[in-house]
């Protein structure tokens, strides 16, 4: 056996001592740096912590990859939805003319914008690839409004930490920070590929956040809500895929 | 004396070699304290990573080149398997239970283990020279037929020589030098090739490999060159001595008298 001598415990504990103190100072670091998810706590939450703090620090404010018009998928994969509910059937039978996207929470002005109020808010398109966590990908032109407009006329208040929206499908809803919400790429998405969005590909309004992996591009959204306190919807882990155990961060 | 007599003249750590009782004089320090928790905490990484991999791999079991690729697109190869998802045409009428949230979860998680570890590992392989002394084969084995010797030693089931009891052969090192530093590497730059968020702030990860796709399709194949090493290690263990090599693994040292077989 290995003999345990002085200088080894010696070691050993000032290591041990030195570590949790380091991990210690490395929590409160984080948290008040804002570099802990909502999902952040139990068995992964190390593992959640470690990626988003790393990527917060590292690829801070860097834009989306955005690809040349050539490379635009020629048959993109929309990917299964439910069937829609009596309330999207409706609205569709319209044209979406009643689609309305309400705004609140922590904001100035709460307000309720149609599908031509987003468009006269003024329109960006880019060129990004959806990658869903199952591991595949494609490229699509997407047309829309930048999130951070709606944002601005709406007038977030400054203790405001994250946008939570919420998708006409029941249940379905997920929040970004706000580094994500004011990224120009975080787009509300109303058109692709030169044409109106397919309900198919989340028509006729997408979140699309093409930084982060396809199930935080939620579909169908209507609602979005400003907080300062996460905790205060659902089971507090910042969406209903953490629910399920799927990262809250999704950029990688 | 004792210690150039264990180590020869490539003594590296020398300081730990108890010099006290009889008993303790046929003992050899195999693997020091740093080596041995990194090679279990890696191995405990590794299986994780394995099999989180594997239940992420049968949400899509299809392969791609270049930047996309999905349902709708001509894969480069798709393994025979049912997949977790119905929207993946596989050819089989069975959906396998969809496990990718706890399995992503255990692959990051188990990813930043063995980043982490192999820090420590490689931050003390530097400094000891455990890297320079035990991994890098002498000058003389940088030959053609050092390898070609040692495969027909291995073939003809000789027994090691006497400085193999102590540290590796031209093989053992070179198949160490490029897990350690060809795949293990290889791995973590595909993996973050396929993350969005870094490739936002570093697009030459993904674009020198030939795309996302791609990245992912080397991640695959090189995952499987690494499974295949810890077989062959495995049954290398097992065949030199499996009861010996696990104690010098775990407590660090052999005993001379076991090293005569």
């Amino acid at each position: 056996m290995n003999p345990i001598t002085r200088r080894k415990l010696i070691y050993g504990g000032a290591a041990a001592v030195a570590g949790v103190a380091g991990l210690a100072t490395a929590h409160r670091l984080a948290k008040r740096y804002g570099l802990i998810p909502p999902d952040g706590g139990g068995v992964y939450g190390p593992g959640e912590t470690l990626t988003y703090a790393c990527q917060r620090l590292l690829t801070r404010n860097t834009p989306a990859r955005e690809f040349p018009r050539s490379m635009i998928s020629k048959n993109p994969f929309a990917n299964a939805v439910a069937p829609p509910n009596d309330a999207f059937k409706r609205l569709a039978a319209g044209g979406f003319k009643d689609w309305r996207l309400v705004v609140d929470g922590t904001v100035a002005r709460p307000m309720s914008l149609s599908l031509a109020d987003l468009k006269a808010l003024g329109l960006d398109s880019q060129i990004t690839e959806v990658a869903c966590e199952e591991g595949w990908s494609y490229i699509a032109e997407w047309i829309g409004t930048p999130l951070s407009g709606v944002l601005r006329e709406a007038g977030v208040l400054p203790q405001t930490r994250y946008i939570v929206y919420t998708s006409i499908e029941e249940g379905a809803w997920a929040s970004i920070d706000m580094q994500d919400a004011g990224d120009p790429h975080t787009l509300l998405t109303m058109g692709m590929n030169d044409g109106d969005l397919p309900v198919g590909f989340g028509g006729p309004l997408r979140l699309r956040l093409p930084r982060q992996l396809g199930y935080k591009s939620l579909k169908y959204i209507n609602h979005i809500t400003a907080t300062d306190n996460i905790r205060k919807f659902g089971k507090g882990l910042g969406g209903v895929d953490p629910e399920y155990g799927y990262s809250w961060y999704a950029g990688i | 004396m004792r210690k150039s007599s264990i180590f020869g003249g490539e003594a590296c750590y020398s300081g730990r070699v108890p010099a006290a009782s009889q008993a303790e004089r046929t003992r050899t320090l195999r693997h020091p304290g740093v080596v041995r928790v990194t090679h279990w905490l890696t191995f405990i990484a590794f299986v994780a990573l394995v099999v989180s991999g594997f239940e992420i791999v049968i949400s899509h079991p299809r392969f791609y080149w270049g930047e996309v690729g999905n349902v709708n697109t001509k894969p480069l190869f798709a393994i025979p398997i049912p997949s977790s998802r119905d929207t993946v045409p596989t050819g089989y009428n069975y959906v396998m239970p969809d496990e990718n949230g706890w399995s992503r979860a255990l692959h990051f998680e188990a990813a930043w283990v063995a980043v982490i570890v192999g820090l420590v590992y490689g931050i003390f392989g530097l400094s000891s020279g455990h890297f320079r002394k035990d991994l890098i084969p002498a000058r003389r084995d940088w030959t053609w037929r050092a390898y070609r010797d040692r495969i027909a030693k291995y073939l003809r089931r000789a027994p090691p020589d006497p400085a193999e009891e102590r540290s590796y052969n031209v093989l053992q090192r070179t198949a160490y030098i490029v897990v350690i530093f060809v795949m293990f590497p290889v791995m973590i730059w595909t993996g973050l090739a396929m993350s969005p968020s870094f490739t936002a702030a570093f697009p030459a990860t993904a674009a020198l490999l030939g795309g996302r796709q791609s990245a992912r399709t080397i991640h695959f194949f090189v995952s499987w060159l690494l499974l295949l090493f810890l077989l062959v290690h495995v049954v290398m263990v097992a065949t030199s001595g499996f009861r010996k090599r696990m104690r010098a693994m775990i407590t660090g040292y052999t005993q001379d008298s076991e090293e005569v077989q």
